[in-house]
């Protein structure tokens, strides 16, 4: 049966909405603050490291984020910061709305359900672009204020695309906060479901798949055939968790050696990927890692979307009164 | 082209194959204000939501202004104005924020929503608070902000449900008010309630709703005829002696019910008015008071359902 008018009626106007509900509140504004200043102090340690060791390294800036050394990287604090900032944008989108009873009010006004759900998925997303965007910027700039070189314009691009990534990242657990705070009437539930798989996925599942993968395909031969399986086997299972993909993506894009997400696994284990014709370690073109990486971005966007059709199907069929 | 607003024909609801409003089949014309009246849990909220097309319906078919609101919510939703029962607004948003983000979904211009908004928040008597958080009005401000909300749309028809549950005599007294003021701007109004006594003021026609049926319908004095029978009941108040024989004497008079010193209720089954007076003062007496009773809708309402539970049990 075709509906008449657009689903997307009155988008932009509960995009603006929510979003200035959002820019407005305190709650915005703490985790705002948790995101720069733990950006901030992450990039300062790993600034001290560098310059410690300042070598002929032509992409310095990008080493800022990957540095780890006995400290946390800025990546993997990342890995972990955003899920939380975008639990808690979305936790309680749709369920404040039956327990505020404005949702039968606002869905008597000529727009569509696709448009509310939609506009504050938009809102939300666009808070948290603003939020990463500005830590961005503070730490580039302490980072080249710091560094005193010119960045050259590959590492501003890598460093601009790591951001993209981010807010992508942001995505699927923005999507999956909202899917909860469809599911669930109660916001505290909603939180606590989200707050409870971002802390399985996140922590728990990377311990437990390798083992999983022990159990379940024992590791047999010790060919190299074999051992790529095997290491296959394992980054198939780590990936089910978005952290995975999102470590995988941004360690090759800032990287610019990384010819394979295994890379890392197989020097763990004294091994190196030689390919015929390449000098080992030089720098890749970023179009090339991009390519590698490609497949991993189109599965956090995916995610995200499949993820928001969930909750977007069981809005559509959800009663209106509370 | 009809001057009917809403028609619904065999209107159903199942939940789970449950039905909860069972084939209904009324109308509303241009400019009337439509009760629809019954006990807790009779379908009214879920035949409004199927109206606006805020649930899906399971069987039949309804009309609004000529509009279908399942294929066509749209059109419907920007005609109609809806005041759910326990409205609820953004606590943290001004009276003033609520009204202007609806202004927009509606797709007011600016200046034009500007106005609009004076005008209505004047009218429910908001303009001293329409700077004001949500989060501090009471409930009878809320239910006036939600009449804003629809004289801001200059809808044609507003659906109101239940708009006086929970306010206290002043403040229904003044939103019935309103409610009149909407008709006399040619709004077709329909609305939900239990407080009979109220909605028996301002309503043309009234539906009484029954586990999920329509039992009666019409104007609350067809429903007495209908419910109560053609007895009149009159009220008197006299003094003299021997009042009683004189008023049971009266032709037209069936029964005669004592109800205090000097006050007698009489059941007649005409208008007996100018012989029962005669017969107080050709006897002597004095005549302190003479009133008709019409049957109220509580009246009609309690009765409807006692005579139905009577029913029901002889059908048992
Ligand atoms: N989502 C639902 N699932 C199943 N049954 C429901 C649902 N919503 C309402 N009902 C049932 O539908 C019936 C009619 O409910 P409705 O809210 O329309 O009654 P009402 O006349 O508005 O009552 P009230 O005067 O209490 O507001 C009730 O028996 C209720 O239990
Ligand atoms: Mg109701």
């Amino acid at each position: 049966m075709q509906r008449e008018g657009s689903p997307w009626r009155g988008l932009g106007v509960v995009t603006q909405k929510e979003l200035s509900d959002h820019l407005s509140s305190a709650r915005m504004l703490v985790i705002q603050l948790l995101v720069v200043v733990t950006g901030v102090v992450i990039v300062l340690v790993s600034l001290q490291q560098i310059r410690d060791i300042t070598a002929e390294d032509p992409f310095l800036l990008l080493r800022v984020f990957t540095r780890s050394g006995e400290q946390l990287s800025f990546v993997f604090v990342m890995t972990l910061l955003v899920p939380l900032l975008a639990i808690g944008l979305g936790f309680d989108l749709v369920n404040s709305e039956h327990n505020q009873r404005t949702l039968s009010r606002i869905l008597s006004q000529p727009i569509y359900r696709d448009a509310l759900l939609f506009g504050k998925f938009l809102a939300g997303l666009a808070t948290i672009a603003i939020s990463l965007t500005a830590m961005w910027m503070v730490v580039i700039g302490l980072a080249l204020s710091a560094l005193g070189v010119p960045p050259n314009g590959e590492e501003l691009a890598r460093a601009a695309l790591m951001l993209v990534v981010t807010i992508a990242y942001a995505g699927v657990w923005l999507a999956l906060a909202m899917l909860f705070s469809v599911l669930f009437r109660s916001p505290a539930t909603a939180a606590l479901c989200a707050l409870g798989l971002w802390l399985f996925v996140s922590i728990l599942w990377p311990l437990l798949s390798g083992h999983l993968v022990n159990v379940l395909f024992p590791p047999s031969a010790t060919t190299a055939d074999a051992l790529l399986n095997s290491l296959s086997m394992h980054q198939a299972f780590r990936r089910l968790s978005p952290g995975a993909l999102f470590a995988e993506i941004v360690t090759v894009l800032l990287d610019p050696a990384m010819r394979s997400t295994q890379q890392s696994q197989l020097a763990a284990m004294g091994l190196a990927l030689v390919e015929p014709g390449s000098i080992p370690g030089a720098p890749l073109p970023l179009l090339e890692s991009v390519l590698i990486i490609w497949p991993q971005m189109v599965g956090l966007i995916g995610g995200s979307i499949v993820l928001f059709v969930i909750g977007y199907v069981v809005f559509q069929r959800q009663e209106v009164r509370a | 082209m009809s001057n009917l607003v809403i028609e619904a024909q065999n209107l159903t609801k199942r939940y789970d194959g449950v039905p909860v409003v069972k084939g209904i089949s009324f109308s509303v014309a241009q400019g009337e204000i439509f009760g629809l009246l019954g006990p807790n849990g009779a379908g009214k909220t879920t035949t409004i939501l199927m109206m606006l097309g805020l649930t899906e319906i399971s069987d039949g078919r309804v009309r609004v202004l000529g509009y279908d609101p399942v294929r066509e919510p749209l059109q419907v939703k920007r005609r109609v104005g809806y005041l759910p029962d326990a409205v609820g607004f953004y606590d943290h948003l001004t009276a003033a924020e609520n009204l202007r983000y609806t202004g927009r979904l509606i797709g007011l211009r600016r200046d034009e929503c500007e106005s609009k908004m004076r005008t209505a928040l004047d009218h429910v008597g908001l303009h001293d608070v329409t700077d004001r958080r949500v989060s501090t009005f009471s409930r009878g401000m809320r239910q006036r902000l939600g009449i804003a909300e629809i004289l801001l749309k200059e809808a044609q028809i507003a659906i109101l449900d239940e708009p006086t549950s929970g306010l206290d005599p002043q403040a229904t007294i003044e939103l019935l008010e309103i409610i009149r003021n909407l008709k006399n701007h040619n709004v077709s109004v329909l609305l939900s309630s239990h407080l009979l006594d109220r909605v028996q003021s301002v309503c043309d026609r009234v539906a009484l709703f029954s586990q999920g049926n329509i039992a009666l319908i019409g104007s609350v004095p067809e429903l007495g005829r209908q419910v109560i029978g053609d007895s009149f009941d009159l009220d008197v108040e006299g003094e003299g002696s021997g009042l009683d024989a004189k008023l049971k004497a009266v032709p037209g008079v069936t029964l005669v019910e004592t109800v205090g010193l000097n006050h007698w209720r009489l059941k007649t089954d005409r208008d007996v008015r100018a012989d029962v007076a005669a017969a107080v003062v050709g006897s002597g007496g004095k005549l302190l008071r003479l009133s008709l009773e019409a049957p109220t809708l509580e009246a009609i309402y309690t009765r409807y359902f006692r005579n139905e539970r009577e029913g029901s049990r002889h059908a048992a």
